[in-house]
């Protein structure tokens, strides 16, 4: 496999919450092209890593840099994120959520934007012409429209927060299938999971935390010895 | 590239279609302030002398109380599902996000305060001495003040533990000048005195806290 130039470089970053650090010192380079699986316990902070990448939690101390840029703002266009929660409005349907989100992108022509959402959403395998609300749809339904929002600006990064959650095997495994051609086209892909096993074909490595830090890599899914 | 007033209109359509399917804002601050109308018309009874000297108090601590619901309601549904964080990741300005909120609860109370106007009228006898049109005036300078600081304020509790409490603790003082102001001005003009001072107060406390609010409100935004 080799190894092309870091798009994501984290230099001794921390994160402290009060008193309590979620992230203790993590140093780390990520490769552009590659899905990696960020795994470890409850508390691990795993979610705290993805939202600070995602500039949704600023750094207590220590460097983050997506893309060359350290500012978040400059390179939000090229980033997708998807939480664990679907960050999509109950009320509104599939493509009236993506509708409003890609103006916040910047999509604005109305047979450009209605194209380009239909593409997304049927490339996470919903139908666009689906008019029910979000709120009534069934949870792995509501996963992959979040992952569609995720993908609406063609972003170089993915950042995906439990995207297996509650979705029934199969859809995951296509779910797990989509991310891979991603990969494949170039993106770079980062998934905190607990169902580490959907990914054990596909990962290019698997990033091991523990107590706010990154203890090991590894090309299999295989937990490392970790000497305290 | 959608600019920030396209992104403003975008949220404002957004926030308008999601209170009309779900009517959470409307319905409560209308109960609300019928409530109060009712209460108060029936507690006190007054002529239409009194009515005079004490609506320009209770119109606007009835539509106060009732718009702190609706400044809770706006950002009570960009938490749920977190659905906040998404426009945070996105390139799109805060102040777009702030600009849309305020003017959509400007609409709500504005709203409130056309449907409660004939009730006011017909409950309390309200005859104008003064020029009228300066009613609107200061309705529409007064709910300004009153959604502007609301909605900054209701985004700095957001993340509190009690927030519906929160709001009114942090709104209701800084409101005090507004307040006065509104109640001043609505008395004077309804029994046919001046309001000059009162209208550019309002406006000076407009401009002062539109300004501030639109300075800090990135902050609060990404306030952890």
């Amino acid at each position: 496999m080799t190894e092309t130039a870091p798009v994501v470089t984290v230099s001794n970053l921390i994160k402290q919450f009060g008193r309590f650090a979620a992230l203790r010192g993590v140093t780390a380079e990520f490769s552009g092209g590659k899905l990696y699986a960020i795994l470890g316990d409850n508390g691990a902070g795993k979610t705290t890593l993805l939202r600070t990448l995602a500039g949704l939690n600023q750094p207590s101390s220590g460097e983050i840099t997506i893309l060359g840029a350290s500012k978040f703002h400059d390179i939000c266009q090229q980033v997708g994120y998807m939480a664990h929660p679907s960050l999509l409005y109950d009320e509104m349907s599939g493509m009236e959520n993506l509708a409003y989100f890609a103006r916040l992108y910047g999509i604005a022509s109305r047979t450009r934007c209605a194209d380009a959402i239909r593409a997304v959403i049927l490339s996470v395998g919903l139908d666009p012409d689906l008019a029910r609300p979000v709120g009534q749809y069934s949870q792995g339904m509501r996963q992959r429209m979040s992952l569609a929002r995720a993908l609406l600006n063609d972003p170089k990064i993915l950042l995906l927060d439990e995207p297996f959650s509650n979705v029934d095997l199969h859809s995951a495994t296509e779910m797990v299938g989509l991310l891979a051609r991603m990969r494949d086209q170039g993106k770079t892909i980062f998934i905190v999971t607990h169902q580490a096993s959907l990914l054990e074909h596909t990962a290019d490595e698997f990033v091991w935390m523990e107590y706010g830090k990154i203890v090991g890599r590894t090309r299999e899914l295989r937990r490392p010895e970790v000497t305290q | 590239m959608t600019g920030p007033t396209g992104i403003t209109r975008a949220t404002l359509l957004k926030d308008l279609r999601l209170e009309w399917r779900s009517k959470d804002a409307i319905n409560s601050m209308l109960f609300f302030s019928l409530l109060v109308v009712v209460v108060f018309s029936f507690s006190f009874d007054p002529t239409a002398e009194e009515s005079r000297q004490i609506a320009g108090g209770l119109i606007w601590v009835a539509f106060l109380f009732a718009a702190v619901v609706a400044l809770n309601q706006t950002w009570a549904r960009e938490i749920r599902n977190q659905v906040l964080d998404a426009y945070r990741v996105s390139p799109a300005p805060a102040n777009s996000l702030f600009i849309a909120k305020t003017l959509g609860n400007f609409i709500f109370v504005s709203v409130l305060e056309a449907l409660m106007t004939p009730l006011l009228i017909v409950f309390y006898q309200l005859r104008s001495i003064g020029p009228a049109w300066q009613l609107l005036v200061v309705a529409v300078l007064g709910t300004w003040a009153l959604v502007v600081n609301g909605t900054f304020f209701a985004a700095m509790s957001l993340r509190t533990r009690s927030r519906e409490i929160m709001l009114p603790l942090l709104l209701f003082p800084i409101s005090i000048p507004a307040l006065l102001a509104m109640v001043q001005s609505t008395t004077a003009i309804l029994n046919g005195e001046g309001a000059r001072f009162w209208i550019v107060l309002l406006v000076t406390y407009d401009l002062v806290f539109t300004t501030v609010c639109l300075l800090l409100f990135e902050t609060v935004l990404n306030a952890e």
